[in-house]
């Protein structure tokens, strides 16, 4: 009997068309090990049922000889910040606990239109804001990995899409929603040894997504290999008038064109990313995808990047200004939690409700972006910021003639322990410095698996490309995913 | 790239030109401006979390950034326009379905005039 958890998108698609097996079989054995890997925290709400109906239906379509979607009878998780109509959306908040959507944003409806199937809703860092799973309401997520030191200690599946990055290592399913603002698919997929795409700002809908910083916030798909990937960002992807950012072009067919022959590509190596005190096992992995990507065809070629060290900093007053924007919404009064003290007039609900609805995490971004946006500091801090950026975004235009493409590490080191970040918000915005820059740019960026830390955790390579060239970095993804012979998976112990 | 004191001389800044430190004072301002409640302790140790993370900050104010525009839009994108047509509406029960407190067909609020 197959094993349906080690199918990918690619399989379980392919295997549903020529009737190897049903769909609805598959759905039936993920739902089983969703349902038996509570241990994780992946899933904030199990949908089993809505598994099963859409495996149905692809059958169904499959018996009267109907086209079938790009996606047809897989199932997936859905992180919990995409609108799902009658289904509880949290973006692991309190403050939106019970809410149920009347609509579907329109990237899931993509992907529920293109025959995938729903296994449930992802646990993530609350509102998208950490780079752990430590921030959310439910709980934080587990990673299936352990270090190979015998111990025990529970790691961060990265953040903020760690529940999918969880659930796809834990084989529960084959790929998962992912959304990055500064680096929130590619730093979980990193820390869990899988793949992970942020395509070109624009390509994906922001329409029904909850919103975290709007300039930056794109989502994406995550799974095990490059091509299901592709595939998935297929499904994901296209115009949506609702969207006023969206851009008005056709989807490439990403999975057809891939082509991991690499001649005639150049390949930047920034320097700056080259840290003092860089992890010797990251050091290593970088030059191991430099080998690949040689043998692969590709000219390496050294660039700079000189604002690199300003990324993270500008991210850190852009993204909590935006949010701190977007978050005013949550009043207690049109939807979500309310809270009214005895006596409270509106301010006071107001003030209590967010109080008691948002994080920690969250209510300090909101106050920082508060405070860079008031009056005296708007120019001091965002206008600064936003030149900066202007100036980010112009290093990588000035490497485009010199490169194709950019290879760097995902992340400076492989998965922390639980814990051992968060008593400095600092340490842990740092976990992002390879990753923000890109998304400041509104660039491709992709992570896939580049190895092994000698603790036995996997680590990432990042791969950044041109505005709307996701092709050459999938393409590139591939080359690596060839050779760097990438097999490793977490023990099942939950 | 060169150096350049940060490019503040208005409010907020000292008569040296460098950002003043925030206060407790300023804390609970902001609180009040993010309209989140929060009581004196939590106050203490925002003092301290927010002055470590603009002080990290401030270090873009070392960016010469003469002759150049604030990023706008990340993607050249034009905004599209769309007719001057009702697409959308007639929902009203969807609209208040979330609502933590409803009175009829509309949102109920605390007596906001005495």
């Amino acid at each position: 009997m197959t094993d349906f958890s080690r199918l990918g998108v690619a399989s379980i698609r392919d295997g549903v068309a020529k009737g190897e097996f049903k769909a609805v079989e598959v759905a039936e054995a993920l739902n089983t090990r969703v349902a038996a890997a509570k241990a994780l925290n992946a899933f904030i709400v199990e949908t089993p049922e809505k598994a099963i109906e859409a495996a149905q239906a692809v059958d169904a379509d499959r018996a009267a000889s109907k086209p079938l979607g790009k996606m047809a009878g897989v199932p997936i998780g859905m992180k919990d910040l995409f609108c799902t109509e009658g289904v509880q959306t949290t973006a692991a908040s309190h403050i939106l606990e019970g809410f149920v959507p009347t609509y579907e944003s329109t990237v899931s409806a993509n992907l529920w239109k293109a025959g995938a199937g729903m296994l449930g809703k992802l646990n993530m860092d609350q509102f998208a804001m950490g780079s752990s799973n430590e921030t959310s309401y439910f709980g934080n997520v587990i990673s299936p990995w352990r270090r190979n030191d015998g111990g025990n200690v529970a790691l961060a599946p990265g953040g903020s899409s760690g529940g999918s990055s969880s659930a796809i290592a834990a084989r529960l399913c084959p790929a998962a929603t992912g959304t990055d603002t500064g680096g929130s698919i590619r730093q979980p997929a990193a820390f869990v040894g899988i793949s992970g795409i942020k395509p070109t700002y624009g390509r994906c809908s922001r329409w029904g997504v909850v919103a975290f910083a709007s300039s930056l916030d794109q989502a994406g798909p995550m799974a095990r290999d490059v091509r299901d990937c592709a595939i998935m960002l297929e499904a994901m992807a296209g115009f949506d008038p609702k969207d006023s950012t969206s851009l008005d072009l056709p989807v490439p067919a990403w999975e057809a064109g891939l082509n991991s022959d690499l001649r005639g590509k150049k390949i930047g190596i920034p320097k700056e990313y080259r840290l003092d005190g860089i992890d010797e096992d990251i050091a290593q992995m970088w030059d191991n995808g430099i080998a690949w990507l040689k043998d692969a065809g590709a000219e390496i070629v050294d660039i700079s990047l000189p604002h690199t060290k300003y990324a993270l900093p500008a991210y850190y007053i852009i993204a909590p200004a935006e949010a701190s924007s977007n978050l005013a919404r949550y009043d207690g009064v049109r939807f979500g939690l309310r809270d009214l003290p005895e006596g409270a007039g509106l301010q006071d609900m107001y003030a209590a409700t967010r109080a008691a609805g948002f994080g920690e995490e969250v209510r300090r971004r909101i106050m920082i972006g508060t405070y860079v946006l008031s009056a005296g500091f708007y120019d001091a801090y965002y206008t600064q910021a936003q030149k900066v950026r202007a100036l980010i975004a112009r290093d990588f235009e000035n490497a485009w003639s010199q490169c194709d493409l950019i290879l760097a590490p995902t992340a400076p080191s492989a998965a922390f322990g639980l814990g051992e970040k968060t008593s400095d918000p600092l340490s842990m915005y740092l976990n992002d410095v390879f990753a923000v820059p890109a998304s400041l740019a509104g660039l491709p960026a992709m992570s896939v698996p580049g190895g092994l830390s000698k603790e036995g955790l996997p680590l990432g390579l990042q791969i950044i490309g041109k505005a709307l060239d996701e092709q050459g970095v999938l393409d590139a993804g591939l080359a690596i995913e060839q050779r760097s012979g990438f097999t490793a998976e977490a023990g099942e112990w939950w | 790239m060169t150096e350049t004191a940060f490019p503040l001389k208005r409010g907020g800044a000292d008569a040296s030109g460098t950002l003043m430190s925030v206060d407790k004072d300023t804390v609970n301002k902001i609180a009040r401006l993010s309209r989140i409640a929060i009581n004196d302790a939590e106050a203490d140790k925002m003092v301290g979390e927010l002055n470590g993370i603009l002080a990290w900050v401030e270090q873009l104010g070392e960016v010469d950034c003469t002759g150049v525009e604030p990023m706008t839009a990340v993607i050249p994108n034009k905004l599209r326009l769309r007719d001057d047509v009702v697409t959308d509406g007639d929902v009203r029960d969807k609209v208040l379905a979330n609502a933590p407190a409803k009175e009829g067909s509309f949102f109920g609020v605390p007596k906001v005039i005495e």
